[in-house]
Order: C-alpha cells, then sequence, then structure tokens
C-alpha cells in the first residue's frame, strides 16, 4: 500500500510504451530517468518539509533564480564553472535557512514564508534581469543536466541520500515533529532545528534541480515556473500526507517519476500543455480530499497534538 | 483542526493553480500581443496542419507576401528609414518649433525583443538634440496599467506621444482619447483606429511564417517530416506566422506530423523534439513561430546523436552561432528590432511638418547562409538580435551587453 504508487506508474510506462516502444530500450527508459530527475531531486527535498507539517512554495523560483544567477556570473567562462556551482549551492542552503529561520522562530506559517520567498526571489530575477537573462552557461555546467549519465548517477546520489537521512535518527524525528509537534518536543526531539533542516534540504535539492534543468535546456526566465506546484503534487502522489507525519521518499520521489509519466502521456498523444496544471490540481485536491476522509478512520493517528487537548 | 488543514491545502492547491495559469507571454519573441485570450483550439498531430486559424485574413496575407518582394524605399543602409508602397500624409497641422518633449507608452520590457528594441530608442533618442525630455513609461505587460500611463502622459505636456499597444482592442480607446490631444505614432502591434499620424511596423506575421515554410518545401525533399513548434495559441502576430506557414505546407509535398506548443520553454521544447524523433525515427524539418526556443530544437538532435535537419530560426544571436558552428542548413526570418529607432525619426519629422507614410511599412529581411556573416556578431550576448540596427549608435556594444 505505501508503494502503490509504483503500479501506477509501471501502468503509465505500458501505456507511453503502447505509443512509443522506444522507451522499453535502455537508452529511451534513461532519457525518460534523465527527464525526471530534476523533478525527482525536488521531490525529495519537498518530502522532507511536507513530512515535517509545512510546505515550500519557493522552490520553483529559486530554480528560476539559480539558472539565471549561473549564467550571469559565468558569462560562458568556463573557469568560473567550479565556484559558480558552490555558490549555487550555497544560495540554496541560504535561502532553505531563511525559510526555516522565518517559518519556525519567527512563527510565521511556511505557507506564507514560502510564498513570500517565491514572490521576492521572482521580483528580484525580474528586477536584476529585466526579464531578459543575459550572460551563457559553460559547456561544464551544462554537462550535469544535459548529459544522461552525468543526470541519472546525480539522480542516485540524491536519492540514496535522502533514503539514508530518512533512515537515520533525523528522518525518524522528522517524521514524529511532522505527526505530532508537542508530542516530539516532550520527548525531546528539537523541533525547530527539525524544521529549519528540513527547509535547507528543500533548497538545497532546488539548487541541485536548477543545475540540472539549466544544464539541460539553458537559459530561461521561465525555467522554475510551477515546479513548486508540480514537486508538492509528486510528493502528494506519492502518497505523503499534507500536514506531516506520514509517508515515505522513496514514494515521494516514485510519485515525481508517474507525474512525469503522466505528462510524456498527455504529450504523446498530443493533449494541450495547459492540462498538465489542471492535472495537478485535480490530483492535489483528490488525494487530500481522500485523506481527510478516509485514512482518519483506518489509522486514528492524533495530529498535532490537538486530540490530546480535546 | 483536521478540516482546516485541509482547507488549507486546498487553498494551496488553487493558489499554486493560479499563479501557474498566470504564465506571462513573456517568451514569445516578437511583438507577443496578447490580443485574443488563449484559444482553446489545439492541433491535433495526427491530422497533418489542422484547421485554419480564425485569425487568418487572406486580404492580409496576399498583401504580406506581395511586400516581401518590393523595393523599399529610403537610404539603403538604414533600413529603418524605409518604407514600403509608402502613402504619405500630411502633418503640416503638427508643425512646431524649438525643444521637444517627446513621450513614450511601452506595453513592456519583459522579453529579449523588447529589451533590445528599448535600447533602440534610447539610443536613437539620445541621437537628437532638439529631444530636450524623453518621458517613457513602462507598462508591464498590463492593459490597465497602460492606459492610465497614456491618460497620464498626455497631461504632461508631451509634443509628441508613441505608444506601443500592450493589446489592440484594449487599448483602441485610450489612444483615441490621446488622439484629440498629441500627434500619436503607434509600433509594433496595432490598434482598432486610424487617429494615430502613422503607424510604423515591418511586413508582418504572414510574411514571417511563409519565409521559413518557403525554405523547408525548397530543403526537405517531398514526402519528409516536419514538426512545427508554436509558442501558444491565440495570440495573432503568432497565429499569423502559423497560419501562412500552414497554406504553403498544404501545397507542398511535406508531411507535417506535428504542431506542437512549447510555452516557449527550452526544456519543454527538448522535450518534444526528442520525442517526435524518438517516435517517428527521424524529423526533417522543424519550423518555428520564434527563435527563442531554436537552440533548444536543434540540442534534442545533438543529443540524440542524430544529424540536424533544415530549421527555421529567428535572429537571436545564440542561433546564429549554433548555425556558424555546426554549418546547419537553416533560415532566419526576422522581425526586426529596427522598428524601435523608427517612431523617433517620425515624431520628429511630423513635429518639422514633413510629410510621413500613414502606414509605415519597414522591410522585413530574412538571414539565409549567404548572409549569415553579416549578422553574426560573436561578441554579443546570447539573446541578442541581430537587426538591431543598433551598431552604430553611441553606447553599442556595451549597452546592449555585448563585449569590445
Amino acid at each position: 500500500m505505501k508503494y502503490a504508487i509504483f503500479v501506477v506508474l509501471v501502468l503509465l510506462l505500458a501505456a507511453i510504451a503502447l505509443a512509443n516502444p522506444f522507451i522499453l530500450e535502455p537508452a529511451g527508459f534513461l532519457a525518460f530517468v534523465k527527464r525526471a530527475a530534476p523533478l525527482v531531486i525536488l521531490a525529495a527535498g519537498q518530502y522532507f518539509v511536507i513530512v515535517s507539517g509545512e510546505f515550500d512554495l519557493s522552490v520553483g523560483s529559486l530554480v528560476t533564480v539559480e539558472v539565471v544567477v549561473a549564467a550571469r556570473l559565468i558569462d560562458g567562462n568556463e573557469a568560473a564553472t567550479w565556484p559558480v556551482l558552490a555558490l549555487l549551492l550555497a544560495l540554496g542552503l541560504l535561502v532553505g535557512l531563511v525559510n526555516g529561520v522565518v517559518t519556525t522562530l519567527l512563527r510565521v506559517p511556511s505557507f506564507i514564508t514560502t510564498l513570500g520567498m517565491m514572490l521576492i526571489l521572482s521580483g528580484a530575477v525580474f528586477l536584476w534581469t529585466g526579464g531578459a537573462p543575459r550572460g551563457a552557461l559553460s559547456q561544464t555546467f551544462r554537462i550535469f543536466g544535459r548529459d544522461t549519465l552525468y543526470a541519472v548517477a546525480i539522480m542516485v546520489v540524491v536519492g540514496v541520500a535522502a533514503v539514508l537521512l530518512t533512515r537515520a535518527t533525523y528522518g525518524r524525528t522528522l517524521i514524529a515533529t511532522g505527526d505530532n509537534e508537542r508530542a516530539a518536543a516532550l520527548s525531546g526531539v528539537r523541533v525547530t532545528r527539525t524544521r529549519i533542516l528540513a527547509f535547507v534540504i528543500s533548497g538545497l535539492a532546488a539548487a541541485v534541480a536548477g543545475i540540472m534543468l539549466g544544464g539541460f535546456a539553458g537559459v530561461s526566465a521561465q525555467v522554475g515556473q510551477g515546479l513548486e506546484f508540480s514537486a508538492i503534487t509528486a510528493v502528494v502522489l506519492g502518497g505523503v500526507a499534507l500536514g506531516g507525519g506520514r509517508g515515505s521518499v522513496v514514494a515521494a520521489m516514485g510519485g515525481a517519476f508517474t507525474l512525469e509519466a503522466m505528462f510524456t502521456l498527455l504529450n504523446l498523444y498530443g493533449i494541450s500543455g495547459a492540462l498538465e496544471y489542471t492535472l495537478q490540481g485535480v490530483i492535489i485536491i483528490a488525494a487530500v480530499a481522500a485523506g481527510a476522509v478516509q485514512l482518519p478512520r483506518l489509522t486514528p493517528t492524533p495530529r498535532k497534538g490537538d486530540a490530546h487537548a480535546s | 483542526m483536521r478540516r482546516s488543514t485541509s482547507l488549507a491545502v486546498v487553498a494551496v492547491a488553487l493558489l499554486a493553480a493560479g499563479c501557474a495559469s498566470d504564465k506571462p507571454t513573456a517568451t514569445v519573441t516578437a511583438s507577443q500581443g496578447a490580443t485574443a485570450p488563449q484559444a482553446s483550439a489545439t492541433e491535433s498531430p495526427a491530422a497533418g496542419t489542422g484547421e485554419q486559424s480564425k485569425f487568418f485574413v487572406q486580404a492580409d496575407y496576399d498583401a504580406q507576401l506581395a511586400m516581401r518582394t518590393k523595393q523599399a524605399q529610403g537610404p539603403a543602409d538604414k533600413p529603418w528609414e524605409q518604407a514600403i508602397d509608402p502613402q504619405m500624409t500630411d502633418t503640416a497641422g503638427y508643425k512646431k518649433s524649438g525643444d521637444v518633449h517627446l513621450c513614450f507608452s511601452n506595453a513592456a520590457v519583459n522579453n529579449p525583443w523588447r529589451q533590445v528594441g528599448w535600447k533602440n530608442m534610447q539610443a536613437e533618442v539620445s541621437l537628437h538634440k532638439e529631444i530636450t525630455k524623453f518621458t517613457a513609461l513602462d507598462a508591464e505587460g498590463k492593459d490597465d496599467k497602460q492606459i492610465s500611463d497614456i491618460a497620464e502622459l498626455t497631461g504632461k505636456g508631451c509634443d509628441a506621444l508613441i505608444v506601443s499597444p500592450n493589446t489592440t482592442a484594449t487599448l483602441t480607446p485610450a489612444v483615441e482619447a490621446a488622439c484629440q490631444k498629441v500627434p500619436v505614432i503607434v509600433f509594433d502591434r496595432g490598434v482598432e483606429t486610424d487617429c494615430p499620424v502613422t503607424f510604423i511596423n515591418p511586413i508582418g506575421g504572414y510574411a514571417f511564417g511563409a519565409d521559413g515554410a518557403e525554405f523547408l518545401v525548397e530543403k526537405v525533399p517531398a514526402g519528409g517530416k516536419i514538426l512545427a513548434l508554436r509558442i501558444l495559441p491565440g495570440v495573432d502576430v503568432l497565429e499569423t506566422r502559423w497560419s501562412a506557414a500552414k497554406v504553403t505546407f498544404d501545397k507542398s509535398q511535406l508531411e507535417v506530423v506535428g504542431v506542437e506548443f512549447t510555452d516557449g520553454d527550452a526544456a519543454k521544447t527538448k522535450n518534444i523534439v526528442s520525442d517526435y524523433v524518438q517516435r517517428h525515427g527521424k524529423i526533417d524539418g522543424v519550423w518555428m513561430d520564434a527563435g527563442a526556443t531554436a537552440v533548444a530544437a536543434i540540442e534534442a538532435f545533438e543529443d540524440a546523436g542524430l544529424p540536424v535537419p533544415p530549421i527555421v530560426g529567428e535572429d537571436q544571436q545564440d542561433f546564429l552561432q549554433k548555425w556558424k558552428d555546426n554549418n546547419l542548413t537553416a533560415v532566419a526570418p526576422t522581425y526586426p528590432t529596427y522598428q524601435w529607432r523608427t517612431p523617433v525619426i517620425a515624431a520628429l519629422k511630423i513635429l518639422k511638418g514633413e510629410e510621413v507614410p500613414k502606414t509605415w511599412k519597414l522591410p522585413q529581411p530574412k538571414i539565409t547562409a549567404e548572409n549569415l556573416d553579416q549578422y553574426l556578431k560573436p561578441n554579443m550576448p546570447p539573446l541578442h538580435y541581430a537587426l538591431c540596427g543598433c551598431e552604430t549608435l553611441p553606447g553599442f556594444p556595451a549597452n546592449w551587453g555585448g563585449k569590445g
């Protein structure tokens, strides 16, 4: 049940294979994995935030910022690649840290914090570029997203790291925090630190995804548009409960593959791109509605300490 | 609590959906007039070129295609001062002497094409000492802001008002009101009134679309598979490009295997092209309604280890560079940004009482293998538009982001 999403994924891949058998060949399958890789990484990052009971809406505009900043700073200069890569990762960590600190220490709901961060980042990009990005990425920079083996390898490394992290003590405290903040705090979990770290992980994931997306298709001021929504949809598809406390990171990443498979299928059957948003909207509402109606009856887990209070 | 959590989440979903559907047409390279909202019409890839666009007007199509071969009048080395078939209009009534306060209501500067154009215009203004004051307001792609911008500018003592309308129908009443007070010059997208003294733009979308399609008909052997990539449906200037290409393809022996919308997104373009290459084994030609994502389409072939087929791009530097470096079979129809210089020149002519063309049609060259070297400027940034006519302007190339 926990990994039901993979059944859906296999069905979708079979449907794709009917229209395009190339996906069954190693090269075709790897091309699909490469295409899904940035979303998988974003979903892994978003998982940590969602399972801790929060949201990160800033990842899409953070991806755009990463790509636009990279192009401007590298400006076609190969030698600048590595320092800029380090800077981009630091930028992702910093944005995550700010999101986490504002949400936990200043007690601003993460919905508002990260929505604000999304607006701040998109506004800043627009101001800085005037709407048209300048500069160019170097060949070395682009290889991470453009070369299939690099892209798949990065995704695997991030995926394994995410799984190890959830299996470690941190993963358990994270779920405890999302499940029942008060109980977690009373049993000695440093709730604030746990949540801040979740936002930092999400910021880092967005930085990596940005590097890969910039590498895949080059500079664009639209590159991150709507990605926060795709990442949240992917996580929800993977059966992770919005509100926190339940779900696995493997299923969240499976959700990202599934969502990408749906997009590919829509494309294959020539259905307008606008429908992608509709589909995501339906998924997210349906998943939340299903979670709210059924799951409480099956698993009467007290959440966020409210049950104790009542 | 549980209920309020789910409500909040639904709110997230709705809100995010709202943001997502607010997709700006910013990436539409040339003049992305959002005259009509996104139409629901979708082309079925299996049905060749599909239905003709409801924006298609046969008379305009015929006129534009005829204009391509006409000799424009004016100085040969300054295409921005040339005009095709000019019907001059008298401007003696606007004659004034002394300093000029020139005003400009700009639809937006939210894409590389408009950025280059805006720099052209500022540099052109700086050439004329008689313009002592230049007031420009940026409508940031919003009709309502541009309507109030125009009203504000007409009250500021402008001697002439240049308008680059955000959308055609909505801005018409605002332009009509301005015409009562100052001479108005409209360029790029039009308005539905002839009250402006002059309306300036290049030949147009039909010529652009046909230039690309005719190239593919010439270069791709009969029976070849063509993939047509469009940015989005329902925008007049883009619909005309595609509808002209459709007419050309329908008359040819080529098979249009797909007409897809890319949203102007490089990653999506690359994915679409990869999917088509996988599904059809081979794509023999790529037509595009704007060149911003041409390099992404080329990379899709490269990454699949295939030769790049004949392709249609635009005059953006990154595409021209790729064309040169890889010796591609390509053509670049243009919607030249040098048209941003012309309104300033027109305004000064009008204020001197000199006659100007009522409909000022600028030449719209295409870049071919023969003249590629003339337009390729390796020191310019990747998103620069080659037909800027800006090489002799003050501040070139640094103000346009170039080196040297």
